[in-house]
């Protein structure tokens, strides 16, 4: 049976992870590549890079450390932020990444997410939708952090983006990210049920039981998670323990990353 | 001993060669493993790994337009007996054809063809996404050490397509996704699997582990 995923997502900014992680003991807490090391040994079922480096010139560092993660951390890994160009995806996927995730190009140029799917195939293309609700039943996508609305409806773009080849949705309310009262779940499951391919539910999350509605009541296939399991709030052991007892197909493999 | 891993424009196969770098260094088997794209490396190796991410007939071109690549493969796998292992779409190119964006053939190694995953409950989405247990048909040295079935290891899988093989003998492990989808293929010195060992962390370690092990 297909497990339910959790994710936990760093934010990375010239290379470094903003704030820093601190739930063990890391020799360098703001290095990425330590951080990803540590999420996979505790079991996490991928991982997410956002990256907000400010300059584009300044990718390099971003590709080194997907390198050094890939080589490090044998689990899907994706990577999202300034993704624009067909070469960008290339360029991270060459880095390692499995999977990039695009938002603001795919906005201006729906047709980026079907040449990114014909070129590197649908398992590899990522589409993440900030929304926000503006009515009843009703969300809209906004970009540049949630400032900036696009009068674009979030359903049917994400109707259209999996149309098009998109393999997987990354889905952020703007109204619940940072507020820990968990999902917006009608958003996700109004996502959910309306695309035939998975929705990683984001934005929200202050509890355990928070990641169980994503997951339920929201027919997410996966979540995502940054501060509560950056902060040692939960591990990702206790956090997939506690969606398990709820009844949700979870992977409890023991996470010794060593061959005997 | 030499392990290649054949590139043939199918992807990153960084995050393999790692993998297997360090299933030889943990297993202390003592394989050096490469990255080649010469048809001559690959007679030279002893053990063939065919890895492939994509669609299937983009993958099957990318093989054919190397010189010389596919003549290589089938006289070390198929006239020699050098131990193959066949990752996603390397593993469904192991089919007679491929059904995605027309009739593609394939190498006709493992008898079936490549069809979409068509699940009749629509909640379950494609692609088939994520971490999924294995059953295990037979008892099979790939699949030493890795306990399979519900309380079982999991295997990361992402594809839309599987192999349905003409022969059930030669399926040696099925995931279940609505119905049971072809995880493992088999027969002599070859094997296949669907999910990426690469990315399946202890699971797909021991795997590669034991496939740098096998004597066929």
């Amino acid at each position: 049976m297909l497990k339910a995923r959790v994710i936990p997502c760093l934010d990375v900014k010239d290379g470094r992870v903003v704030k820093g992680v601190n739930f063990v003991d890391l020799r360098d807490a703001g290095d990425p590549v330590e951080c990803a090391i540590a999420y996979d040994a505790a079991g996490a079922d991928e991982l997410c890079f956002l990256d907000i480096t400010a300059s584009h010139e300044e990718r390099g560092v971003l590709f080194d450390v997907v390198r050094r993660t890939a080589e490090a951390c044998f689990m899907p890994l994706t990577v999202g932020g300034g993704v624009r160009t067909i070469d960008d995806i290339r360029n991270l996927l060459l880095a390692g990444a499995d999977k990039a995730s695009i938002m603001t190009a795919a906005v201006h140029n729906r047709d980026f997410v079907r040449q990114g799917a014909e070129k590197f195939g649908s398992q590899c293309i990522v589409v993440a939708i900030d929304a926000k609700q503006v009515g009843p039943k009703r969300w809209e996508i906004f970009t540049h952090g949630g400032r900036k609305p696009t009068g674009i409806d979030a359903v049917a773009y994400a109707q259209e983006v999996a149309s098009l080849g998109a393999g997987e949705i990354l889905l952020t309310s703007m109204d619940r990210d940072g507020a820990k009262s968990g999902f917006d779940l009608e958003l996700t499951r109004t996502i959910a049920d309306a695309v035939s391919i998975p929705v990683i539910a984001s934005g929200g999350v202050g509890t355990l039981e928070h990641l169980v509605d994503g997951i339920r009541e929201g027919h997410a296939s996966a979540v995502l998670a940054a501060s509560i399991f950056h902060f040692g709030e939960f591990t990702i052991g206790e956090a997939k323990s506690y969606m398990a007892k709820a009844g949700l197909p979870m992977r409890l493999d023991p996470q010794t990353s060593s061959v005997q | 001993m030499s392990v290649a891993i054949i590139d043939y424009g199918s992807g990153n196969l960084h995050s393999a060669l790692k993998a297997f770098e360090r299933a030889a260094r943990e297993g202390e088997s003592g394989e050096t493993i490469s990255i080649v794209s010469d048809p001559e490396a690959v007679r030279t190796a002893n053990r063939i790994v065919l890895p492939g991410v994509g669609a299937f007939a983009d993958c099957r071109r990318g093989l054919l337009a190397i010189d010389g690549m596919l003549e290589a493969l089938t006289e070390c796998v198929q006239k020699r007996g050098t131990p193959f292992l066949g990752i996603c779409v390397g593993m469904q190119l192991l089919a007679d054809r491929g059904l995605e964006h027309g009739v593609t053939p394939g190498l006709g190694w493992i008898g079936g063809e490549v069809a979409p995953i068509q699940p009749k409950d629509p909640s379950l989405k494609i692609p088939h996404m994520g971490w999924n247990s294995l059953s295990a048909n037979v008892q099979h040295p790939i699949l030493a050490d890795i306990p399979t079935g519900e309380s079982g290891l999991h295997a990361y899988f992402v594809h839309s397509y599987y192999l349905r093989a003409a022969n059930p003998a030669h399926v040696l492990a099925t995931t279940d996704y609505g119905e049971p989808l072809t995880a493992i293929v088999g027969r002599d010195n070859v094997v296949g699997v669907q999910f990426h060992p690469e990315k399946s962390q202890i699971m797909g370690l021991r795997l590669i582990s034991n496939f740098l092990r096998w004597r066929p």
